[in-house]
């Protein structure tokens, strides 16, 4: 115990040496707090270098973090410019989520299922894998133009370009966690009496999570990402739609509100996703992130 | 307990071969045998020799290439919840606690789920795992695990029992403590027992009777009955001679011809 207590001087040893449990406490919210004054510490290093950099170089192009907090001000509240932007971040964040979401939770109940077939199935494998491997490297933005065809101008073309973006990391993570389980739990289930469709909701799928939940991760920052492409398709409101219309207006800090918007939603949402899968990975050992 | 009246094997003609990359090699030469139900019978051999191929066969997990397995006189077409088997590596359900992977078998019966509860509780309390009963596999030991592996095919009344060195990845102690609660159970539930082992002192300890099998291609070599008395005094001179002629015999089937390990092929 007591090598641990030199690790923090700044507690008084004593005490220490009489309640282990205490100092343990102790040095576990010590820890934490650290990790977030490292976290939280170093963007609010760079807004300081972007703030003396607007200084230094006197450039009228990029406004100062104080101008972007002005900015953000009003597109929350209200109350100082009073455009057609003020106090409206509510209604962005909501429909950029439906969009977002309607992508995101789409691409998943199609490409899950789909992944865990042709993850088992080898006949689906070799009709679908080279198609899936073509089709994945073409940019989302290359779909933009046959998008606004199929769907029109509006929240569809947006919820297509989303999905499709969300769409390939979840195919290939649960793919690769159905090919990745072990065989013997296969063969487990087989002789206590399970197969066909009992098989793959109880041990195909289970199997599979922590691959499946990497993929969701990974494919809901890619619906994030996709937010600002998917409403460049003539779509009024929205996070992104913000961003296209401070770059037609240039308003320069109109564009980095949206821009922070965007990744503050991200984040938070990410923390979630987080959250939901070490809850129901909690049985597996290498998953907790 | 469910009182087992089954449980015969009859391996008919069953012959193996693979094919690995151009060649073809012979796992399992023809091999016929008959387990009466109840007995527990020892496959030892050096790696490569085809015992684990026989128990997947058995399991139905392999189809041999020539001949066929018969349970209680039933040709089997593949795993059946009659035939439980034991991995080496437990293969348990990582996501499910010990409780819900002893109720695996019963909830693919679609009994109710007052049924499969009782059921789980009777075999967590027969491996005597009460305690860690709602633990992941995670947080278990082999030697839990393990028991974990072995209720699990109970629970399911499974009449055969098929163990595939289950005990070989254990350390000393916990290997002793799990072979004699497999000797109690299997004494309580009277079920046939094929298991394999590369350890001459665990098949005299075990066995009522030792099928010592050789390689290239697997046979088996010699078909001894052990009628040591149980519980078997490991210090007596009746077991160690027993011990030292499974020896000799294992040794002296011992053949050059073990450059393809079929074994670790397919394993």
């Amino acid at each position: 115990m007591s090598e641990q207590v030199t690790a923090f001087p700044e507690t008084s040893q004593p005490a220490l040496a009489d309640a282990p449990v205490a100092a343990r406490q102790r040095r576990r919210t010590f820890a934490r707090l650290r990790a977030t004054a490292l976290g939280a510490g170093f963007p609010l290093l760079l807004v300081l270098l972007w703030d003396r950099a607007v200084a230094i170089t006197g450039t009228r192009l990029i406004p100062s973090p104080w101008e972007v907090a002005v900015m953000m001000y009003d597109f929350s509240f209200g109350g100082i410019y009073d455009d057609a932007f003020s106090g409206t971040i509510l209604t962005h964040i909501w429909k950029s989520m439906t969009r977002v979401y309607g992508g995101f939770f789409l691409a998943a109940v199609i490409a899950i299922p789909l992944g865990l077939m042709i993850g088992r199935l080898k006949i689906l494998r070799q009709l679908l894998d080279p198609t899936i491997n073509l089709l994945r490297p073409i940019p989302v933005t290359a779909w933009l133009p046959l998008s606004m065809i199929f769907f029109g101008l509006g929240p569809n073309a947006a919820i297509f370009l989303v999905f499709l973006g969300a769409f390939y990391p979840i195919l290939l993570n649960t793919m690769f966690g159905v090919r990745s389980v072990d065989v013997r739990l296969f063969e487990a289930a087989a002789m206590l009496g399970c197969s066909g469709s009992a098989m793959f909701r109880q041990v195909v799928l289970p199997a599979s999570l922590p691959a499946i939940f990497n993929g969701l991760r990974i494919a809901h920052g890619f619906a994030w990402i996709l937010i600002v492409v998917g409403e460049m398709t003539g779509v009024p409101t929205g996070l992104g739609s913000v961003v296209m219309d401070g770059r037609t207006l240039s308003r320069t800090d109109l564009v980095i509100t949206g821009m922070i918007v965007i990744g503050v939603c991200g984040f938070l949402t990410d923390r979630v996703i987080v959250l939901v899968s070490n809850r129901v990975l909690q049985w597996s050992p290498q998953h907790h992130a | 307990m469910p009182e087992s009246k089954h449980g015969d094997v009859m391996v008919r003609a069953v012959s193996k071969r693979f094919i690995i990359g151009d060649g073809e090699v012979e796992a399992l030469g023809r091999i016929d045998l008959r387990i009466v139900q109840g007995q527990f019978v020892c496959l030892i051999g050096a790696s490569g020799c085809g015992k684990s191929t026989m128990l997947r066969i058995i399991a139905g997990f392999e189809e041999p290439t020539t001949g066929e397995v018969l349970v209680d006189e039933k040709p089997i077409t593949g795993p059946g919840s009659d035939r439980g088997m034991v991995f080496q590596d437990y293969a348990l359900f990582p996501w499910m606690t010990v409780r819900q992977n002893i109720g695996f078998g019963p909830r693919q019966r679609r009994l109710p789920r007052r049924e499969v509860e009782q059921i789980s509780d009777e075999f967590v309390h027969l491996v005597g795992l009460e305690r860690a009963a709602n633990r992941y596999p995670n947080q278990l030991s082999g030697g839990m695990k393990q028991r974990v592996a072995i209720a699990r095919v109970l629970a399911n009344h499974a009449n055969i029992l098929l163990m595939d060195e289950p005990f070989g990845a254990l350390d000393a102690l916990t290997r002793e403590q799990l072979q004699g609660e497999l000797l109690q159970i299997w004494g309580r539930t009277r079920v046939t027992i094929v298991f394999v082992t590369h350890s001459v002192e665990e098949a005299a300890l075990l066995a009522d009777r030792v099928l010592v099998m050789s390689a290239g291609p697997g046979r088996i070599e010699s078909d001894i009955e052990l009628d040591l008395p149980r519980p078997r005094d490991v210090s007596s001179p009746e077991f160690n001679a027993v011990r030292r002629d499974l020896a000799r015999r294992l040794t002296s089937h011992l053949m050059p011809r073990r450059a393809l390990q079929t074994e670790s092929a397919v394993s």
